[in-house]
């Protein structure tokens, strides 16, 4: 674990040196003194895009690591419960009615997102069968449909040459449009709600079990689920709002840290953090390094993503 | 004035919804230092039974009291170190060492923030040796048989150090030596001067173990009273629709159907 956080801050001063400008690849330290506008860039951009990039990786990763095991699912992801698809759907509103000042998608965006975690939770109670865990995994696969297709319909309707672009690149991610503004709200946000996580690391193990062996152990599984699921779903509506749909990240990592941390959430949720943050620094650094132009977060992501998911299948567990 | 029982049901109603209620008017009270199997067919109500008195079930009517304080003015986490539930079947989705398992037990006796320490582990790790199961303390939960996962969940319980168990089937799917094993802790749990109570639909469990019957018949009649009394022919017949007899040898008790 400390070997990782080491990995991790020594990953996050050298991607701060990297970029394209001056030149492509490795800065040089002395030259951000002596280049005005190699130090711009590196205050100005780079380092609030660097920080945004690791929290990014964390808050997706631990919140996924979470949504897993309160849902007993390998196979959920963070946004399930209609929160990344009501972000994407108020982003593309915004940019659709607002004409697209950044402002307004991401605080449309994530406003829409929490409003589908509402709309899921509200659903959820409206429900009459089933358990609790499968009521919320109902309504908000209904609710994410719902806003899904809200997004086909303004795609449809969008203009194909001006707003359709902006929308498939918002739809796809990233961080190419970060300042420190985004990083004032969106940190302390997703603080607040990965502490919680945090804090609570021991007692999320009870929440994987049924419902009444939670409550044989004496604990009210429903409160601590209720106060984790907020925490969660608002890190991850305000990181989302700004970077727009970053997939795989959330799934993808919670399995890679539970392999190597075994599955206690005690060391898995930190485990989640650090791995979740590297993950994030170095798909973003790749975005921002490979090509002149920016490679959409997302694909990468996904890519990166995939690729380490096909390599923990296949392999046997590398806990000893 | 005696010791208040462990366990005491006055009056009690539960009904699943809009139906006819499961239970009607069920008294009964379970001593102290005693076990107490619940018997009854497939489907008669002694998994409700038994949720009832964890406080996981509301019942609509009666009251319901543990050690002499009502159920309902037990907080979670008194409730928690108070008993413990050893369910029937538990799902598993995580690759848990069974160590890890156990230790979720403390969770009543852990502050909300706090994790389990050395002493803790002491504890878990004790009910692992009673439990036999403590070779396999480092291993993955899914990886264990069927009657090595009962012995974990028992573990469990366990670890929660409480003062009265419920059990539900706890014999069911085991082969003889894991009953023998489960059988044999029960014994001494109740040696120890604590209680029992378990669900059964098997009246051999029951001989082997009980020294008080709580009768659930088809329909929902309820009879408790001292083992001796109740484990008759008449009476196992009635629960089970069939013809039975009871008899004794070397001073335990056998059926033939």
């Amino acid at each position: 674990m400390t070997l990782l956080s080491a990995a991790l801050a020594a990953g996050a001063v050298a991607a701060l040196l990297l970029g394209r400008y001056p030149k492509p690849g490795f800065t040089d330290p002395r030259v951000l003194f002596s280049d005005p506008l190699a130090g711009q860039i590196f205050l100005l951009l780079r380092v609030p895009r660097v920080a945004l990039s690791i929290l990014l990786g964390m808050t997706l990763a631990t919140s996924g690591a979470v949504f897993q095991l309160i849902f007993s699912n390998p196979l959920v992801e963070p946004g399930f419960l209609g929160v990344t698809q009501g972000a994407a759907f108020g982003a593309v509103a915004a940019i659709l009615f607002f004409g697209g000042s950044l402002p307004a998608i991401q605080l449309s965006a994530a406003l829409c997102g929490i409003l589908g975690l509402g709309l899921a939770y509200l659903l959820a109670r409206k429900i009459r069968f089933g358990g609790w865990i499968l009521r919320l995994i109902l309504s908000g696969l209904a609710v994410s449909a719902l806003f899904t297709a809200g997004i086909g319909i303004f795609k449809y309707a969008a203009d194909p040459l001006t707003q359709l672009p902006e929308i498939t690149f918002w739809l796809l991610g990233g961080l190419s449009h970060i300042s420190w503004g985004e990083l004032l709200w969106v940190f302390p946000t997703a603080c607040v709600g990965l502490s919680l996580l945090l804090l609570f690391r021991w007692r999320v193990n009870l929440l994987t079990l049924s419902d009444e062996t939670a409550f044989a152990l004496g604990t009210s599984p429903e409160r601590v689920r209720l106060v984790l699921i907020v925490g969660a779903t608002l890190s991850v509506a305000a990181v989302i709002s700004v970077s727009g749909i970053v997939l795989w990240l959330g799934l993808i990592v919670p399995h890679l840290a539970r392999r190597i941390f075994g599955a206690d959430a005690r060391y898995s949720l930190p485990g989640s953090l650090i791995i979740g943050g590297g993950f994030g620094l170095v798909c973003d650094t790749l975005a921002r390094m490979l090509l002149p132009g920016e490679i959409p977060l997302g694909i990468l992501s996904s890519l990166v993503g995939a690729i380490l998911f096909i390599i923990i299948l296949t392999r046997r567990g590398f806990r000893q | 004035m005696s010791d208040p029982a462990a366990l005491a049901f006055s009056g009690v109603f539960f009904t699943h919804g809009g139906d006819a209620p499961q239970i009607r008017n069920c008294t009964f009270e379970v001593p102290e230092g005693s076990i107490t199997a619940i018997l009854g067919p497939n489907g008669a109500g002694k998994t409700t039974l038994l949720h009832l008195a964890l406080g996981w079930l509301q019942p609509a009517g009666g009251r319901i009291s543990l050690f002499g304080t009502q159920l309902s003015d037990f907080s979670a986490r008194q409730r928690g170190k108070t008993q413990s539930l050893l369910p029937q079947k538990e799902p598993t989705g995580f690759e848990y060492t069974v160590l890890e398992y156990v230790l979720l037990g403390r969770a009543p006796h852990l502050k909300p923030l706090a994790a389990p320490g050395a002493r803790d582990i002491r504890i878990a790790t004790n009910a692992l040796s009673q439990t036999t199961i403590l070779p396999l303390e480092y291993r993955s939960i899914a990886r264990l048989s069927g009657g090595e996962t009962q012995l974990l969940l028992l573990a469990r319980s366990l670890t929660q150090e409480p003062k009265l168990l419920l059990l539900d089937e706890p014999m069911n799917h085991l082969d003889l030596r894991h009953r023998k094993g489960i059988l044999e802790l029960l014994l001494d749990w109740r040696a120890a001067g604590k209680t029992a109570v378990l669900t059964t639909h098997d009246p051999e469990t029951a001989a082997l173990l009980a020294d008080h019957l709580i009768l659930i018949f088809p329909g929902g009649r309820m009879i408790c009273g001292a083992f001796a009394e109740l484990f008759t022919g008449q009476h196992l017949s009635d629960l089970y629709g069939l013809a039975i007899r009871t008899f004794q040898r070397d001073g335990r008790f056998f059926v033939e159907y």
